[in-house]
């Protein structure tokens, strides 16, 4: 299974109660043979990281439904840093920005944060799925 | 008298205290105390308490049981190590603190040279290695493995980090005494200090028990089982939970402040009674706290520090100058018994401030947060609020304690509502500092330590209050 040995942290970021979406992700995540460590609705950026250093995650991947997206984000990549997880994948997926923002450019705003994948309103599970295997193989190669 | 009786022992940092118990009847037929000698011999301190005890009784019955606890020559000394503070460091201070341990140092991810200097001058009893959850991070508890190992720390080493290092940090630390306990966290989120706690009360007894000299006055008991701070919580535990088909009180809560620290123990669950979100480390549900700038004597001080001395004269109704003045006086004595009015007075505003403040850290918090879908209430903590029963032990309570003012200090208050506490406890108070003899009788006979718990901790307002 493709998930085998590798661990995923996922959660909904900031002052945001929208667990549904998330729940799904994190059941698709573990059917795929993931150990996922899921810190569920209103867990603040700092919490990510603390559960990816105790438990030697892989990524991380956030949800942020609310719209505040960009602001509970800022800084993401750096906290990880900081904790020593300069290398960890990051993902970021859900309704991240209010109104109507063309994608391309709401992704490019995470991807300059320092998110090695934005996901856009709708994505299917199975397409996050793919992409981390793309990613870890790729990071297999390159080690 | 009683064919039956247990002697219950408390080696403590200042008294030798004795507590005999008639078996048959679960009641205190005498107390004894003589002062604490473990620096010199300890031998001298029980056997003052021993007479004591024998005046007042008029002869030693011959005990059963014979069972100590001590809190002498600075009490379990332990130094914990974990990953990331809010994880495996938290959970590792949390069973540190459930086996009656005196924290003395809590160090954070890699350990570094300068950390490992002020380990070996700290000292400990004991060290409690934690850090990543079952197979989580391995390197950084490794690391700390191969730091203790070349270092001159020659304490027992309790290793309850990620289950995958273990035989490695065994390996590396295969010339100290280590000791393999499952880890304190073994999932993210998951809280399992019991066997560490089993771990460290087992070398408590097989090896501390020894180096502090208390071993020498062991013809006069059978055997010290664990720290007293450890004892308390077992008392406490039974009076909660009682025994076979013996109900106990219930979730309740004991405050035990003493000289030089306030411990404040919860048996409840400690789930939200509101249907808050709760976040962060989950609790235990016997859980410890230990305020050690918080006591009457020796860290009188710190309590006017941490309320303002102006809080305290108001209290005490003395002028703000004179708080200067009495703490002096405690610092010169830190045995002082208060004489004068104002001393007491002093001594009262001492102790609710030190119990307020203790309790206030103990218990959880909430906080209302505002998103999208309207406000949400997030909980931190414990949600002590539906406790009914609240545990006064100790001398200072017993002997200044004004009923309604301990009540008010461990109860929550409306200018504080974010703070989980009790909101409308009863008090009940243990008049003859029995929770830790009750806790050291669980061991051998939890019945008749029900039974004593049951009848001598009673609910305050059947217990005489002390002339003011």
């Amino acid at each position: 299974m493709q998930g085998l040995g590798r661990t995923l942290v996922t959660g909904v970021i900031g002052s945001d109660t929208h667990i549904v979406g998330n729940r799904i992700l994190t059941m698709a995540l573990e059917e795929a043979g993931y150990r996922v460590v899921s810190l569920g609705a209103l867990t603040p950026a700092e919490e990510f990281i603390a559960a990816a250093v105790e438990t030697n995650a892989d990524a991380i991947l956030v949800s942020s439904l609310y719209g505040q997206g960009e602001l509970d984000c800022r800084g993401f990549r750096e906290l990880c840093v900081e904790a020593g997880l300069q290398d960890i994948l990051i993902y970021v997926g859900g309704n991240l920005v209010v109104g109507k923002q063309p994608w391309e450019e709401v992704e490019r705003r995470f991807t300059a944060m320092g998110f090695d994948r934005a996901f856009p309103p709708g994505t299917r599970t199975d397409e996050v799925v793919v992409m981390l295997a793309e990613d870890f193989a790729a990071r297999e190669k390159v080690r | 008298m009683s064919a039956h009786a247990a002697l219950l022992i408390d080696f403590g940092s200042t008294y030798t205290k004795l507590r005999a118990v008639d078996l048959d009847n679960a009641q205190l037929i005498g107390t004894g105390q003589g002062p604490s000698t473990v620096r010199d011999d300890i031998r001298i301190g029980m056997r003052a308490a021993l007479s004591d005890l024998e005046a007042k009784l008029g002869s030693l019955p011959r005990f059963r049981y014979r069972l100590a606890s001590s809190s002498a020559a600075g009490g379990l000394r332990m130094v914990t190590i974990g990953l990331v503070r809010e994880l495996t460091v938290e959970a590792a201070r949390q069973a540190a603190l459930g086996a009656g341990a005196k924290l003395v140092g809590t160090f954070v991810n890699k350990l570094t040279r300068g950390d490992v200097d002020a380990i070996e001058r700290l000292a400990p009893d004991i060290i409690l290695l934690a850090g990543g959850t079952d197979g989580g991070n391995t390197e950084v508890v490794l690391y700390n493995a191969k730091m203790l190992a070349t270092s001159a720390i020659d304490a027992p080493i309790v290793y309850a980090g990620n289950r995958v290092a273990a035989d490695d940090a065994r390996e590396l630390l295969a010339k100290h005494n280590v000791t393999v306990a499952e880890n304190v966290m073994p999932e993210l989120g998951t809280l399992a200090t019991d066997s560490a706690r089993d771990a460290i009360r087992k070398i408590f007894i097989a090896r501390i028990v020894h180096a502090k000299g208390i071993d020498r006055a062991q013809e006069m008991f059978d055997d010290v089982l664990m720290p007293t701070p450890a004892a308390v919580m077992e008392g406490s535990r039974l009076l909660s939970d009682g025994f076979g088909s013996e109900a106990g009180l219930g979730e309740l809560m004991v405050v035990d402040p003493g000289g030089a620290t306030t411990d404040v123990h919860s048996i409840a669950s400690g789930d939200s009674s509101s249907g808050a979100i709760q976040k962060g480390m989950p609790e235990p549900r016997v859980k410890r706290t230990v305020e050690g700038d918080l006591g009457m004597r020796h860290s009188a001080a710190s309590v006017v520090e941490a309320a303002g001395a102006e809080r305290i004269a108001q209290q005490a109704g003395i002028p703000v100058a004179d708080v200067d003045k009495m703490l002096a006086r405690i610092a010169e004595n830190v045995e002082m018994i208060p004489q004068t009015r104002a001393e007491r007075a002093f001594d009262r505003a001492l102790l609710g401030t030190a119990i307020e403040i203790a309790v206030r850290r103990h218990a959880g918090t909430i906080e209302t947060v505002y998103t999208t879908m309207g406000p949400a209430t997030v909980q931190h903590g414990k949600d002590l609020s539906r406790i009914e029963i609240v545990v006064a032990t100790g001398g200072a309570p017993v002997h200044l304690g004004e009923h309604d003012a301990l009540l008010e200090a461990m109860r929550s208050a409306p200018s504080d509502p974010h703070s989980l506490r009790p909101a409308a406890p009863r008090l009940y108070i243990d008049r003859d500092y029995l929770l830790f003899a009750i806790g050291l009788l669980a061991s051998v006979e939890p019945q008749a330590a029900l039974a004593l718990a049951r009848h001598s901790i009673m609910p305050a307002d059947r217990v005489e209050e002390v002339a003011q």
